[in-house]
């Protein structure tokens, strides 16, 4: 362990102090807080050369982002633990036997939830909940089940302290599925997020419409190309967090973000940028990711230790790392820039042409980088397009059209996404505000997400443009909640403040409504 | 074959079932009050009062004298349609039906039809079965909007193409239809028949402004009238609001009707069978 000065001890003996202090930090907002000051005071880590000036900038020079991982990794970022096998054994740690009916399946899952760690402290996985409960549907009459599914989802709601936590469903349609939209569209939760595979032909139109009229109410489910992800991940996929297609029984050792707009500006042009700048900011990114799996797996202790592991409900061999980027479109615009050259990324076809270039470099980098426990993946890291942080200001999320920019028609907008969408295994996605009109034409949806999937688009979210519960970048927040912290009150979850920071700096509340 | 197409919206989610492309074409054979695009209505006279008038450079007079429009420069402030005094737009564009085609296939995959609408599309049958032929070859489903003064049953090769018709009845009385209108509804009730007994009417349409006709009375006969044929196959009524949004100065003045009041009709309607309402 490295030494550290005392003017960083002092530093941030005050910040946990202003912590400690603070009149809108819940008490367990605090504990997580506290909990980052003291990994900050942490130098474990075999830093690659170059890192430091790449990584602890201001964010309008900051190339690569560590997402608040902080300095001792002690667990993996995101873990994605196979409810099924619990459903099935139980679990000896947590003294619980497998359960015999909807009251006991609901209550063992409450109970295993607070034992799934993550960057969050919070599961960012909640499970297959469709599957994992349809066995038990008949144990209860239909109301019942309502009901109990709904207090289920309110005690998630209400004790999962942040929305960057995921529930699947689908893509077949089942009684727990359908039960389980209907609550959420009654409910208008932010808390936990939720997605339905949707395959064609699989899942069937009246599932759809009834999940699309959810989502015009809650926000949620998204809507996954499940052909897409059960051909790159196999069917043992999960969707968690925001919207990270991860390995089921695994999941992500860690995510870095590359800041591509921040790269473009060290370079001089754009041959400058493609074999240059940014080749090296990719190598060290790679090597800081590589360094911060090997403390996991070789120092944390967490894979000898944890019960998740010993009990077999995620493996070692099931993890990879995330390798992930924002901004394409300010890199591209940049880089036009520099070279004098008219056009923006989203509407001029050389400039997407110059985004899917870029996306060549990094997959081919990724393509040719080894990572010896990413055995998932191949040995390499699963792309991802992040969906930035509250605190970025003039960084796109992942390979999205800037917000203000989107092109008139949506058409134009979704031909434009489809040229990117695939390279991310690990996720991408893009957000529409729909028209209020459409409540009446839940169709019209749905043709939209059947030709998308069709053209190899990957993930799609809809909102109601009037609706309390939104879509910040990935995750959800109410309106309601951000104006009460805007006015100083302190709030239940964490994500209300991410929410509300995106709201000033990333103008969510300003996308284009379709 | 040519047509004056006022604009193609790629993705509607109010033109019919799902998402659909909508085309609009111009000029039109009545001359409703309430009409929320009356800038479809007329043809160009090429006067050239828009071009005057332009700010941002986007239409010009050509040496021939005709106006020319480009868009690249066009900000979508419609001072052109609001001057024009004909009733027309300078941005409209004379396309054949493979151009139209070739317009709408761009939306494939992701729509599942077109909708024709306007002005009066049944202006130009000929056209409408030329491009339904096109866009059927690509599965698409085709429907048209039609203020149903043109009789369809004088054009069985389209109606062979049509999956559907949106039926506008403006009044059920033909007096207060010439009220509204200018012109009788005979020809629109017996379209209403025709597409009824032929499983052709997906729709029909009320505008709802009762400062401007007794609307509860022609909804009641309306009802009446059409209730028979849910037995031949089931088809939707769709109440519209008046908003005065688009509508000409001296006809945008009518009060909004409130939705008590929608709902009412609505309730008239399901008296009398319907199941099907959507109130817009």
């Amino acid at each position: 362990m490295r030494e550290i000065t005392m003017e960083r001890v002092n530093q941030t003996r005050e910040n946990i102090l202003n912590i400690i202090e603070s009149p809108s930090l819940t008490h367990e907002q605090k504990l997580t807080n506290l909990a980052c000051a003291a990994d900050s005071l942490m130098e474990v880590l075999k830093l690659p050369e170059g890192l430091d000036e790449l990584l602890n900038v201001p964010i309008d020079r900051q190339c690569i982002c560590d997402l608040s991982e902080g300095h001792a990794p002690m667990r993996p970022r995101y873990i994605v633990p196979d409810y099924a096998k619990f459903m099935k054994e139980g679990s000896e740690f947590l003294q619980l036997a497998p359960p015999a009916d909807l009251y006991e399946a609901l209550n063992n899952l409450l109970i295993f939830y607070k034992h799934v760690p993550s960057v969050t402290n919070y599961p960012v996985y909640v499970g297959q909940l469709d599957e994992l409960l349809e066995p038990f549907m008949d144990t209860v009459d239909e109301a019942q089940a309502k009901k109990l599914l709904k207090m289920f989802m309110i005690h998630i709601d209400r004790t999962v302290l942040d929305s960057f936590s995921h529930a699947n469903i689908g893509p077949k349609p089942t009684k727990a599925g359908r039960l389980l939209l209907e609550v959420e569209t009654e409910l208008e939760h932010a808390v936990p997020n939720l997605t339905l595979k949707y395959e064609e032909g699989v899942t069937d139109d009246a599932f759809m419409l009834k999940a699309v009229d959810c989502a015009l109410h809650s926000a949620k489910p998204s809507f996954a190309n499940h052909a897409m992800f059960r051909k790159e991940l196999t069917e043992k996929y999960v969707i968690a967090s925001c919207y990270n297609g991860l390995p089921l029984g695994g999941g992500a050792y860690t995510l870095c973000r590359l800041i591509l707009g921040n790269i473009a500006k060290r370079a001089e042009n754009i041959q400058d940028f493609k074999e240059r700048e940014l080749p090296y900011v990719l190598n060290i990114m790679a090597e800081y990711m590589d360094e911060r799996i090997r403390f996991e797996v070789e120092e944390s202790g967490f894979f000898e230790n944890h019960f998740l592991v010993k009990e077999g409900f995620v493996r070692r061999e099931r993890f990879s790392g995330m390798y992930g980027l924002v901004g394409l479109a300010d890199c591209v615009n940049i880089l036009f820039e520099k070279e004098g050259l008219e056009g923006r990324f989203g509407h001029d076809d050389r400039a997407n042409e110059l985004g899917v270039e870029i996306m060549e470099i990094i997959r081919e980098f990724n393509m040719k980088h080894e990572n010896r426990y990413c055995e998932v993946s191949g040995g390499h890291f699963l792309l991802h397009a992040q969906v930035g942080l509250a605190e970025d200001q003039n960084v796109t999320p992942g390979t999205r059209i800037p917000i203000g920019e989107e092109p008139e028609e949506l058409i134009d907008q979704l031909m434009v996404l489809n040229k990117f969408h695939k390279y991310f295994v690990s996720g991408t996605g893009d957000i529409f505000p729909i028209d209020l009109t459409v409540h009446r034409n839940p169709e019209y949806v749905l043709d939209i997400i059947k030709g998308a999937f069709r053209m190899d688009l990957r993930y799609l979210s809809f909102y109601s443009s009037d609706s309390d519960v939104i879509r910040v970048t990935g995750y959800l927040v109410k309106r309601s909640e951000m104006e009460k912290l805007d006015k100083g009150l302190a709030v239940l979850q964490n994500t209300t403040g991410l929410g509300l920071g995106a709201s000033k700096n990333g103008h969510i509340l300003e996308r284009k409504v379709r | 074959m040519k047509a004056i197409v006022n604009r193609i919206i790629p993705f509607s989610s109010v033109d019919g079932p799902g998402n659909r492309t909508a085309v609009f074409f111009q000029g039109c054979n009545i001359n409703c009050k309430y009409c929320h695009n009356p800038e479809t209505r007329g043809l160009c006279k090429e006067c050239g009062v828009c071009a005057e008038h332009c700010p941002a450079g986007a239409l010009s007079r050509e040496e021939g004298g005709k106006i020319c429009f480009d868009p690249s420069k066009c900000v979508q402030c419609d001072t052109c349609i609001h001057i024009c005094p004909h009733d027309s737009s300078p941005r409209t564009q004379e396309m054949t039906p493979e151009e139209v085609y070739q317009a709408v296939k761009k939306q494939i995959p992701f729509i599942r039809g077109i909708s024709v609408s306007g002005g009066e599309c049944m202006l130009q049958p000929e056209f409408l079965t030329e491009l339904f032929r096109l866009v059927k070859r690509d599965g698409l489903t085709t429907l048209i909007d039609s203020n149903g003064t043109i009789s369809f049953k004088d054009y069985p090769e389209l109606m062979e193409v049509t999956d559907g018709v949106m039926l506008d009845i403006k009044a059920f009385d033909c007096g207060e239809h010439r009220e509204v209108t200018g012109a009788s509804n005979d020809i629109v009730l017996a379209n209403a028949v025709y597409l009824a007994e032929t499983s052709k009417l997906y729709e029909v349409r009320a505008v709802i402004v009762p400062e401007l006709y007794d609307t509860e009375q022609s909804i009641r006969k309306m009802g009446k009238f059409l209730a028979p044929y849910l037995a031949v196959h089931d088809f939707r009524v769709k109440l519209i609001a008046f908003r005065p949004m688009g509508v000409r100065k001296e006809y945008a003045h009518y009060a909004v009707p409130d939705q008590n009041y929608l709902n009412s009709l609505a309730d008239i309607l399901k008296d009398c069978g319907f199941k099907n309402i959507v109130i817009i």
